[in-house]
């Protein structure tokens, strides 16, 4: 049990620290698509490390919730990494909170955020509050039906179990798994604020989601809040690699496996990070009412995933 | 039949409640006696009223664990006395009435200190016999004694909606929701009329009905009929359409009991008549109620978000929570016709949950929308903004209220989401082919208004408490008095409290469980974790869940302070190099629904008035119909319109025909009679 409390702290530690890198990483790769000289992959670090040392620039009339909201993101985003199981299936934590609860940690963040970003009154804030809900409340039905596929192939809305059913029992082929990845990536590109749905690095006013609520912050508040959105790429990532290729991440109590559930996670990472950065270099992002058209995409294939696992593996 | 009391060993609970329902008449009565003393109403009467609600929660809490007890009230028609019943599932109502209650009727005792005195001794009168009613709906025993109650309980609370009804609008809706409240009433009494055989029976009790065996064919009438009655209560889609008129209507407090605990009732009388009386017999009848539960969640969600004005938005969520409560009665009603019990007390366990969160939160939200209306004198969001800053106690409290009805950990409104969406999950486990593939599918809908409810709270909240104020007048408002701030914060405990003890709930929701479906939802987890069905299946601790945020928010507080330093300087926002920006440019709460307007055009129909680019003071109008009142309402009621036209043609003021009328009727008479 202690062995299992400590192996739960560093593993979430783990993820805080190593969040800064895969967004360095993705960026870096990005860069290299687009043909441009790529920033080294500590920036991210050093931007974090910057803006926490500058004075925080707050409007005049910002409430208490402005300046609470930041920490409440980034508490939800450790909270959701210490229920992904990243490198050991062994959470003493995870009983608390399952796939559908991870759900509603990402939702608690994300009304915090948008509830912020409306707190000081400019069109940008409001305006970027409405487009990141229009995202969240259609990205939510697909993901959850997501869960809802793996749930049912594992019997079990608990991610343990299902790393511990996909990974460490008897290897099956689940085509549903198929549908369900695709969705899920899909639906990952919208709540990371990625491309298609969202550009990271814009700020465009009339495509801007993401940053268009952030735009008022500063110095540490915003330094929380980089940091809390490379977290959620990096437990979104780690949750694909849960969800669709376990292999690899150590079983419960099983501490020989951990070095090479280590390579195997930063192997996995990296190849995603690859991935995301190349999808994102020959795509183009869509217009804001075209997200309603990709997410439902999305919906529909975990919706099949769902009935292709009735349909064959039941 | 004796109309003698049985004498009791005791003081039951069912006495107790009885007593309160007299302390609630009693003080009815008192404030019309006392009418030109309008202080004693609102600093004595009204808290008596709330001390009452709070008694009829503990006699709530003590009737959950007491046996059956029974109770004869030897008024009434002859032959016909009132028979009273405390069992389980009227004590959780009982609950679920006292606590929401008890918060709004404080909170009704600041609220009111400013009304005029007449009206002020007419609404307490009101107040008081509507809450009777309500308990005394819970409590019959009997179809006759019901349907009194039932009355007492529409007819109390049109006077409450009415109470400024030198409005136009508001006697309109009023009408409206007198007429839907009667037509469904007719179908109750309809139902109770087939459930009783047509005679067969001899008495109108309960028990008789329950011991009867009504052939399939009348089993099935009688539940359409209750469906039909109880869901014109519930404002289930498509008998909703006096809800979004009526609710915000009434004053705050009203409106907070009528959508807080009188749709309740309509639950209650479902669950009564399906699982209590009729003893659910087919699969389609809960294949209906999930089918209805689904359209009338996302449609109330729909609408809720492209509400401008706050009470109307807050009426159409309620819509959506009483679809989300149908689908878990109609998940039960299927598990249960399937023979699988554990399946079917998860399911209703979902739904007596979500069944008292609402109570609570929807409380709330309309408390504290009361509090802004009364300190700005408005319900259009496009003029509210800011308020947070007057009115900080207000603001925060509602902002509990709003992130629970969100449905966001660790709050009320994530357990029973969650609870119905692990019985979804179950659904593969029925026998029956098809329905094992479609039900899970279904779920993505109660996900999908989960997350719009998230829309709209965004919304609500943004607009109305955050921003700059839109008027300049809103400088002026002010935090409200104490005992409303206490109402507030008893209802905002409530949806934390609800929220991290799931476990606890559950066992109070288990002798109702219990008696409706004959076995009950075990919980796997201990005190601390709700496990239903299996700890390896689905677990969710609320309390360590809030520990570890509350545990990293100080840390990441603390070790930012530490390591860095606090400074902040205060500056005007970034005006994006454009200086004029103004209170005007945020969003509307018409702007903040344009995006759900533009997905769901098919759903309504928008009526729009843009103002002309050369206008000074542009004036914008959009309002979004409901297009079922357009399809659906509007035939009838021009087919009545024009009945009564026709029928008015007999009327055309000349003597001579009149008395022919009476002649042909006369005579008419005769050779029918003979």
């Amino acid at each position: 049990m202690t062995a299992g409390i400590l192996m739960q702290l560093a593993q979430t530690l783990l993820a805080i620290l190593l969040a800064p890198l895969l967004m360095g990483w993705t960026n870096q790769c990005r860069a290299w698509f687009q043909g441009r000289s790529a920033p080294p992959l500590t920036q991210p670090y050093r931007m974090i490390r910057k803006l926490f040392h500058k004075d925080a620039v707050i409007a005049h009339d910002a409430s208490p919730l402005f300046r609470f909201a930041p920490y409440m993101v980034f508490a939800c985003m450790a909270l959701a990494a210490g229920i992904v199981p990243i490198v050991a299936n062994d959470l003493p934590f995870s009983p608390a909170a399952d796939a559908i609860a991870l759900v509603g940690v990402f939702a608690t963040a994300r009304v915090f955020l948008a509830l912020a970003a409306m707190d000081i009154g400019t069109s940008f804030g409001t305006l970027g509050a409405r487009r990141e809900m229009l995202v969240s409340f259609l990205a939510e039905p697909a993901l959850l039906m997501v869960f809802f596929t793996t749930s049912f192939i594992a019997q079990s809305t608990q991610l343990p179990v299902i790393v511990e059913t996909l990974a460490h029992k008897q290897f099956a082929i689940y085509p549903s798994l198929a549908f369900a990845a695709v969705a899920f990536w899909m639906v990952s590109t919208a709540e990371n604020a990625r491309i298609p749905v969202d550009n990271p690095t814009t700020h465009l006013e009339l495509t801007m989601i993401h940053e268009a609520m952030i735009l008022e912050y500063s110095a540490r508040h915003l330094a929380l809040i980089e940091w809390a959105v490379a977290l959620k790429l990096f437990t979104y990532s780690a949750l694909g690699i849960a969800l669709f290729i376990p292999w690899g991440i150590a079983p419960a109590g099983n501490y020989g496996a951990l070095p090479l559930a280590m390579l195997a996670l930063v192997g996995k990472m990296a190849a995603g990070g690859l991935l995301l950065a190349f999808l994102e270099a020959i795509s183009a992002k869509l217009r804001l009412f075209r997200v309603p058209e990709y997410l439902s995409t999305a919906f529909l294939l975990a919706v099949l995933g769902t009935l292709t696992h009735f349909l064959l593996e039941v | 039949m004796t109309d003698a009391i049985p004498v009791d060993p005791g003081f039951t609970p069912l006495a107790g409640a009885w007593w309160i329902v007299l302390l609630w008449l009693v003080l009815a009565f008192a404030g019309l006696i006392f009418q030109r003393r309008p202080h004693l109403i609102t600093h004595l009467i009204i808290p008596l009223g709330a001390l009452g609600a709070l008694g009829m929660a503990l006699i709530g809490a003590a009737g959950l664990v007491e046996p059956v007890s029974r109770f004869v009230l030897p008024i009434g028609l002859p032959d016909l006395p009132f028979h009273l019943r405390l069992d389980a599932l009227s004590a959780f109502f009982l609950i679920l009435l006292g606590g929401a209650a008890f918060g709004v009727t404080l909170y009704a005792s600041g609220y009111l200190r400013h009304m005029e005195r007449g009206a002020l001794a007419l609404l307490s009168l009101w107040y008081h016999l509507f809450l009777a009613g309500m308990v005394m709906v819970m409590l019959a025993d009997d179809a006759y004694a019901f349907m009194v109650a039932w009355e007492l309980m529409a007819l109390s609370s049109y006077f409450l909606v009415t109470t400024d009804h030198d409005i136009p609008d508001i006697r309109r809706a009023g009408f409206l929701y007198l007429l839907i409240a009667h037509v469904g009433a007719v179908s109750l009494l309809l139902c109770f009329g087939v459930l009783q055989g047509g005679g067969q029976i001899e008495s109108y009790s309960f028990d008789a009905i329950r011991a009867a065996e009504p052939a399939p064919f009348w089993s099935s009438v009688a539940f359409l009929l209750a469906l039909f009655g109880f869901g014109a209560k519930a404002g289930l889609v498509p008998l909703h359409v006096w809800l979004p008129e009526a609710h915000p209507a009434a004053p705050s407090p009203v409106s907070a009991l009528m959508s807080g605990v009188m749709l309740k009732t309509a639950i209650y009388g479902l669950l009564r008549v399906s699982f209590d009386l009729l003893g659910t017999q087919a699969s389609w009848w809960g294949i209906l109620v999930l089918g209805l539960g689904l359209i009338t969640a996302v449609y109330g969600v729909i609408f809720a978000a492209v509400q401008s004005d706050m009470k109307r938005l807050l009426a159409w969520s309620s819509i959506e929570n009483i679809g989300v409560i149908l689908v878990g009665i109609g998940l039960a009603m299927i598990f249960h016709t399937d023979g699988k019990g554990g399946l079917a007390a998860l399911a209703l366990t979902a739904t007596l949950y979500h069944a008292i969160n609402h109570a609570f939160f929807k409380g709330l939200l309309f408390i504290g929308t009361g509090a802004v209306l009364h300190a700005t004198g408005t319900r259009l969001m496009g003029e509210l903004g800011g308020v947070m800053r007057f009115m900080p106690w207000t603001a925060w409290l509602t902002l509990i209220g709003a992130l629970a009805i969100a449905g966001l950990p660790p709050l009320n409104g994530f357990v029973s989401e969650w609870l119905l969406l692990q019985a979804f999950l179950l659904s593969p486990g029925l026998s029956q082919p098809y329905l094992n593939m479609v039900i899970p599918v279904a779920a993505a809908s109660i996900a999908l208004a989960a997350a719009l409810a998230a829309y709209v709270m965004v919304k609500f909240f943004g607009v109305v408490f955050l921003g700059q104020p839109r008027d300049p007048n809103l400088k002026n408002a002010h935090e409200v008095c104490w005992p409303q701030r206490l109402g507030m914060i008893w209802l905002a405990l409530g949806c934390i409290l609800l929220g991290l003890m799931p476990a606890q709930v559950i066992g109070w929701i288990a002798p109702v469980v219990q008696q409706l479906i004959g076995q009950t939802l075990h919980n796997d987890g201990g005190w601390l974790m709700l496990a239903p069905v299996d700890a390896n299946r689905a677990s969710y601790a609320p309390l360590i869940f809030f520990l570890v945020v509350l545990a990293v928010l100080l840390l990441t507080f603390l070790a930012v302070r530490k390591l860095y330093h606090g400074r902040i300087r205060r500056s005007d926002p970034w005006d994006c190099g454009y200086p004029e920006q103004d209170a005007r440019m945020q969003d509307s709460a018409e702007g903040f629904g344009q995006p759900i307007r533009q997905i769901f055009e098919s759903f309504m129909r928008v009526e729009r008035e843009t103002p002309d680019p050369f206008d000074r003071h542009p004036k914008y109008r959009g309002d979004s119909r409901d297009n079922i009142w357009l399809l659906c309402y509007a035939p009838i009621a021009r087919l009545a319109a024009w009945l009564s036209d026709q029928t008015g043609r007999l009327q055309h003021g000349r003597i001579q025909w009149y008395l022919v009328y009476s002649f042909a009727t006369l005579i008419f008479l005769l050779v029918f009679t003979r």
